[in-house]
């Protein structure tokens, strides 16, 4: 995990998964709905990824975030870093 | 290209003042990224809202934006599209905002059939002012001003838009989050009033007086009383009890109200020319 | 009606109001119907779309309002026309349209109130409404035309005013200034003096939307032409995005009453009548202006020295020049057809310098000069 400001950045060879430590609120939507279970609560109930290389890049934690505080990287017809 | 969303934010506003997991934020993605795919000009966009929770959510975007006056949005709305056809305008209501206090000049602008489109975020209660139920609280369930079961029957916006003269009426979930961005980018490249009516969670007001204590429990909900039109046409009506059909409903082709209005204008010169 | 300009024409106090919101470059109007103020909306239906202009006639009152706020901010000068129960309902967006400082104009044709009231009958029962008719601290600026000529003028001031100062500016008229006609010579165009609002001389990155200039009026930039920013009827910082910043809100209240107080030797239009040597005067406005000045001239043929103060701009009230009459007269009379309304603006003005009374009519009549006179004459015996 590498940081950047309040960022958490979580990467493998084909996946990034930002998390906004500062804009993320713990709602745990994006942990209960990742199809894959890619997500999991740290001790505040914010995530991080637990099984990064189960990520399909589904995009639906980004899309249902109500906080902008996580992005998917990869993600098919979505811009690459 | 695609771009990033913080394109479209007022960075500084942020965190935004929504409570954790609110859907109010959902729907901000949602119509950001159907913006995004249809790769509109920031300045040509005016997002117009009422007051209410949902309404504050043109403070947080980099758009000519507008937080008006409770109710009273789509006719603010209205001046600024027919001032300036060019512009592109979205109006963010609440369901209170939007069929309450703000219901005559929903289905007014609706008969206009002028080119806005009306996103309303139905959370089903007033999430603002702490839990009162609204026209859009289903029967039986429960508000602050509503503590031994709504006895109101509640409105269904899509028949009302579609009964008042709109052109184009979809129900979308903060749940079902691609096909709401599919609804909300086919809204906004309709010509006329299109509407797009999102049921959402408030898990503060309306989650903590019907027994759902968060956000995933709420999604959950809405994820599971959501139906699509072919399967609600089968259901019993004891069956569509405590559910809604999702989809859409309704897309036509009608004349647009600014475009009639310039053909006034023709007439009136042409009148005057002749004298 | 196919001319606009340069003939004298024989013209109601509607028609007249419409003619000169035109020649303002008034190219927007949002409406709904209400005697006695109807002939402004069918006057603006009728010729504004000939100017490529726009008319709308609105669900409501307050729907009107709300959009001749958004026509403004597209880039349109703006009008609406009511009479006092649509005045009433205008009153939500007319705050919005202070606290935001959008320029536009509001005419209110006034009668008989409250309620619905008497439609067909005149009356001055608005004078407070147009003051304070919306919550909270504001400054407003109302004109009160007394002949249709006046109307004329007075509404391309109410025009040059709202945009010079971005804030709403209301023309209260009443049912008989509203609905008389009076010969009126139209000015040609070029004769017309024009106010267009401040446009920002800084890129959009830099503009600040609530940043004043030295006359207090912030420079403003319509949607549409690349300054994107946020408009909100919360309290607001120089940016427009909301605040609880007690030195911004703070700063921003005193600013949207001071830019009016502090130009108000410019906002102010007053005439006066057989002023010189008067002992007595009178302060009137509005189509009781008219009696008042029938009443000087009675006065006058007489022998008694009265003479007459006849308030344009009732709105923020002339209080110097009031003060100043009543250093020199002993009695001010104020005649409305109300209880007393601009008489107490009037008594805070003189600050017992002199007497002031007041002379009421509120049975859907017009005052009369007579009538003026003899109030006069009675208040003489009385000393
Ligand atoms: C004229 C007026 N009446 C009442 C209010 C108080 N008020 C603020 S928000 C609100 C209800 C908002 O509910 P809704 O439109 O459903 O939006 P939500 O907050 O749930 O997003 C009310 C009644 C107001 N601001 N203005
Ligand atoms: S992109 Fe999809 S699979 Fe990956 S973490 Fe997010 S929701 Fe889970
Ligand atoms: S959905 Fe967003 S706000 Fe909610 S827990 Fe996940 S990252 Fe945080
Ligand atoms: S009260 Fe409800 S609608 Fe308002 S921000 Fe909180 S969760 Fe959202």
């Amino acid at each position: 995990m590498e940081k950047e400001g309040s960022k958490e950045i979580y990467q493998n060879n084909s996946v990034k998964i930002t998390v906004d430590k500062e804009w993320c609120k713990a709602c745990g939507i994006c942990l209960e709905f990742c199809p894959q279970k890619v997500l999991a609560a740290d001790e505040g109930g914010k995530p991080y990824p637990v099984n990064l290389s189960a990520c399909t890049r589904c995009g639906l934690c980004e899309l249902r975030c109500p906080d902008f505080a996580i992005t998917v990287e990869g993600v098919e017809g979505k811009k690459d870093v | 290209m695609k771009r990033d969303i913080e394109y479209y934010l007022r960075r500084e506003a942020f965190p935004h003042i929504w409570c954790a997991g609110c859907g109010n934020g959902i729907v901000l993605g949602a119509i950001l990224r159907a913006i995004d795919d249809l790769q509109w000009d920031k300045n040509e966009i005016a997002m117009i809202s009422g007051i209410g929770c949902s309404s504050r959510i043109t403070g947080y975007v980099d758009f000519c934006t507008m937080n008006t006056t409770h109710g009273r949005a789509l006719p603010f709305a209205t001046g600024i599209k027919m001032a300036n056809p060019e512009m592109k305008v979205i109006v963010v209501m609440g369901d209170g905002d939007c069929s309450a206090i703000g219901g005559n000049h929903f289905i007014h602008a609706a008969r206009r059939n002028i080119d806005l489109t009306a996103i309303i975020v139905n959370n089903m209660i007033y999430g603002m002012t702490g839990g009162q139920y609204s026209p859009l609280t289903p029967s039986g369930r429960f508000g602050t001003t509503a503590p031994y079961g709504n006895i109101d029957q509640s409105f269904d916006l899509v028949k009302l838009a579609t009964a008042a003269g709109a052109s184009y009426v979809a129900r979308g979930t903060v749940y079902h989050i691609r096909p709401l961005i599919s609804l909300i980018k086919k809204a906004f490249n309709k010509k006329g009033f299109s509407v797009v009516e999102i049921i959402s969670d408030c898990p503060i007001s309306y989650g903590k007086m019907n027994r759902m204590q968060s956000a995933p429990e709420m999604l959950k909900w809405i994820r599971d009383s959501a139906v699509s039109s072919k399967v609600w046409e089968n259901l019993s009506e004891e069956e569509k009890k405590d559910k809604y059909v999702i989809g859409e409903f309704l897309d036509v082709e009608k004349p647009e109200y600014t475009e009639l209005y310039a053909m006034v204008v023709e007439r009136a010169q042409k009148l005057e020319v002749g004298k | 009606m196919s001319k606009l300009k340069g003939d004298i024409e024989l013209l109601q106090g509607n028609e007249a109001c419409v003619r000169g919101a035109l020649l303002a470059g008034v190219r927007f109007f949002a409406g709904y119907p209400i005697t006695p103020s109807s002939e402004i909306a069918e006057g603006m239906a009728r010729l504004l779309p000939r100017l490529g202009g726009k008319f709308l006639q609105m669900e409501d009152e307050i729907a009107s309002m709300a959009a001749v706020i958004g026509a403004s901010i597209a880039g349109l000068k703006s009008i609406t026309a009511t009479s006092g129960p649509g005045f009433t309902l205008k009153q939500e967006n007319l705050g919005f349209a202070i606290l935001n400082e959008i320029p536009c104009v509001i005419v209110d044709a006034q009668r008989g109130g409250p309620s619905t009231g008497l439609p067909t009958a005149p009356a001055q029962g608005d004078m407070m409404q147009a003051r304070w008719g919306t919550h909270g601290d504001h400054s407003i600026i109302a004109l009160a035309p007394s002949t249709v000529n006046e109307v004329l003028f007075l509404t391309i001031r109410a025009v040059n005013l709202s945009e010079k100062y971005r804030t709403p500016v209301i023309l209260l008229l009443d049912e008989v200034i509203a609905h008389m006609r009076e010969k009126v010579r139209l000015p040609l165009p070029e004769e017309v003096e024009i106010i267009n609002r401040k446009k920002p001389t800084v890129s959009p990155e830099e503009y600040l939307p609530f940043k004043p200039e030295q006359d207090g009026v912030p420079p403003m930039a319509n949607f549409g032409e690349g300054y994107r920013y946020h408009f909100t009827g919360l309290i607001h910082n120089q940016k427009g995005l909301p605040t609880t910043d007690p030195q911004e809100i703070d700063s921003l209240i005193r600013r949207i009453n001071d830019k009016i107080q502090a130009n108000i030797k410019d906002i102010t239009f007053l005439e006066n009548y057989s002023l010189d040597e008067a002992r007595i005067a009178l302060v009137a406005y509005g189509s009781v202006a008219r009696a008042a000045e029938g009443a000087v001239k009675l006065a006058r043929e007489k022998g008694l020295k009265v003479g007459l103060l006849k308030l344009l701009t009732v709105w923020p009230f002339p209080s110097e020049e009031v003060n100043r009459l009543a250093q020199q007269v002993d009695l001010i009379v104020v005649p409305e057809m109300n209880l007393g309304q601009m008489v107490l603006a009037v008594e805070r003005a003189v600050g017992g310098k002199c007497k002031v009374v007041s002379y009421s009519r509120v049975d859907g009549e017009l005052i009369t000069p007579l009538e003026i006179l003899e109030k006069v004459e009675e208040e003489i015996i009385k000393k």
